[in-house]
């Protein structure tokens, strides 16, 4: 466990010394503003556009740094052959992994945190309330959504050799779920065999993202979600993250490092 | 400065007969991905050992299976048969590193740590108490002559500080065993002095040394035995004495003659 702690550690520094965070967020930060700024329909409490806005470049930015930042750990370890004075250490590949893993998963953490005081506070100017339970809830959910997202990206960076193709396809898979996951089982019924049966089988497997998206609850001021169904969403994420660190771990223990 | 820290004399007291280091026809093969490739044999039968206390030369020319050999010893890469033990326990399990230091062959760090959060990262790998931590930390940093460079960014480092940070980096835990990978590859001549003498002082502590070297003027000065590899096969072994004695000549006439080199074929 120690080791884990001191590589997660390793890797929220690298985070904080790189500039790919800072970027992110003074974009989301210059563009939410602007608009902001813009007194569009001439109505002064219209609100909601504008928080639906930043809270998608939140989440475009959150899915950026989160698939970046794992895609690219082991491979940069074995390309700058940093790998091997490490696991020259009394340390296993799966401490290695997991280090990785919790690493990314507090830097995204701490990216989270920050976008969305951004949010509160530009949401507040405007608003004058702060819906604590629903922003708890969004920023819980988020960050639940990012774990699965970040297992994925690391078992994908063992999976293919190039960096930029497991970026890419982490970055088409998760738009992909996130857009019409929801919808596959409507689209199944609508074609025939056997792109039915892949549909449906598609439908099962993935894990649906979608259901971590909460942020009509913070833009509309819904009631909060039932706590329950929190904890199963957390459970489903925590599941599906599990299944692929352990893919990731069956991957990377017997794989040549050259 | 001697780099012994707290419970040397325990680990000195141990068992003197044990061997460091021990391998047992050991061999290395890489299939090739690609249709109709062979596969490539890197080591056969590969046995020798190494002794406490030894500094021991590993030699042979580029492609010889030094590396591989040294991928297995620190766990990179899996013996396709044969077995290797460090202190006793197989290199597979990570325990077995827990005594060695390792100095690849190029620098290889995180270049966006500076040399102290670097040595505080692997001493925490080793768990080695925190009160014991900047103790080594002052005693290793002094010794590679990289104190006053401690808190800045490894990228800023020169090659020859780089490679002085990788030495202070497998000195952290105190090992009895350290495996330099062609340690003055790369460096300019007085980078390469000042790490000679830091092996030089090494030995004279008593640390064993396994040792991987293309400057068989240096390996003839340091090394107390050597093995000579060739195509993956161990071709010779004895004390540098014994081979030059042997041989008649010098420990670099004693290499080129033992790979089959001939002048004329340059």
């Amino acid at each position: 466990m120690k080791n884990i702690r001191l590589l997660s550690r390793v890797v929220l520094k690298e985070s904080i010394r790189r500039k790919d965070f800072y970027v992110l967020f003074v974009v989301t930060a210059v563009i939410t503003l602007v608009m902001g700024s813009v007194n569009l329909f001439h109505d002064n409490q219209i609100v909601r556009y504008l928080k639906e806005i930043c809270l998608l470049l939140i989440w475009i930015s959150t899915v950026v740094i989160a698939i970046t930042m794992a895609a690219r750990q082991i491979p940069a370890e074995r390309e700058s052959r940093t790998i091997f004075p490490l696991l020259a250490k009394p340390i296993t590949r799966t401490e290695v992994l997991l280090g990785k893993f919790f690493g990314c998963w507090i830097a995204v953490a701490a990216a989270l945190a920050v976008f969305y005081i951004f949010f509160g506070l530009m949401a507040m100017t405007k608003e004058h309330h702060w819906p604590l339970t629903n922003y708890f809830q969004a920023i819980w959910l988020h960050w639940v959504m990012l774990g699965v997202v970040i297992a994925m990206s690391l078992l994908g960076s063992l999976l293919f050799s190039a960096v930029s193709a497991n970026v890419t396809i982490s970055f088409v898979v998760v738009a992909f779920i996130l857009m019409l996951g929801r919808h596959l089982d409507k689209v199944a019924l609508q074609v025939g065999e056997p792109a039915r049966s892949l549909l449906e089988a598609l439908f099962f497997v993935l894990p649906h993202l979608e259901f971590f998206d909460v942020r009509d609850l913070v833009i509309h001021d819904w009631p909060a979600i039932h706590w329950l169904v929190c904890v199963k969403a957390t459970a489903y994420g925590f599941a599906y993250g599990a299944f692929f660190l352990v893919a990731a771990c069956l991957c990377f223990r017997r794989r040549p490092l050259n | 400065m001697p780099i012994m820290f707290q419970n040397d004399s325990q680990k000195q007291s141990g068992n003197d007969t044990e061997d460091v280091l021990r391998v047992e026809h050991l061999c290395v093969e890489f299939r090739s991905r690609e249709i109709r490739q062979e596969t490539k044999v890197a080591v056969k039968d590969l046995s020798f050992r190494v002794g406490r206390g030894e500094v021991f030369g590993f030699l042979g020319p580029n492609g010889a299976g030094k590396t591989t050999t040294m991928n297995v010893l620190l766990g990179f890469v899996n013996a396709t048969s044969g077995e290797a033990y460090l202190f006793g326990q197989n290199v597979r399990e990570p325990i077995a590193r827990q005594r060695i230091g390792y100095l690849p062959e190029l620098t290889y760090y995180y270049k966006f740590l500076n040399a102290e959060e670097l040595l505080r990262f692997y001493a925490g790998i080793f768990r080695i108490p925190r009160n014991e931590v900047e103790r080594r930390l002052d005693s290793v940093l002094k010794l590679v002559e990289l104190e006053h460079a401690r808190k800045r960014l490894i990228k800023t480092y020169s090659k020859g500080m780089q490679q002085r940070v990788g030495l202070a980096q497998a000195l952290i835990n105190n090992p009895d065993l350290l495996v330099l990978d062609e340690p003055t590859s790369g460096l300019d001549p007085v980078g390469r002095m000042k790490v000679r003498a830091i092996i030089q002082r090494l030995k004279n502590e008593g640390k064993t040394i396994f040792f991987s070297s293309h400057e068989l003027g240096e390996v003839e000065t340091i090394c107390d035995r050597v093995v000579i590899l060739h195509e993956g096969e161990l071709k010779e072994e004895g004390s540098v004495k014994g081979l030059v004695d042997k041989y008649q000549c010098n420990l670099e006439q004693v290499f080129l003659k033992v790979i089959g080199f001939q002048p004329e074929q340059l």
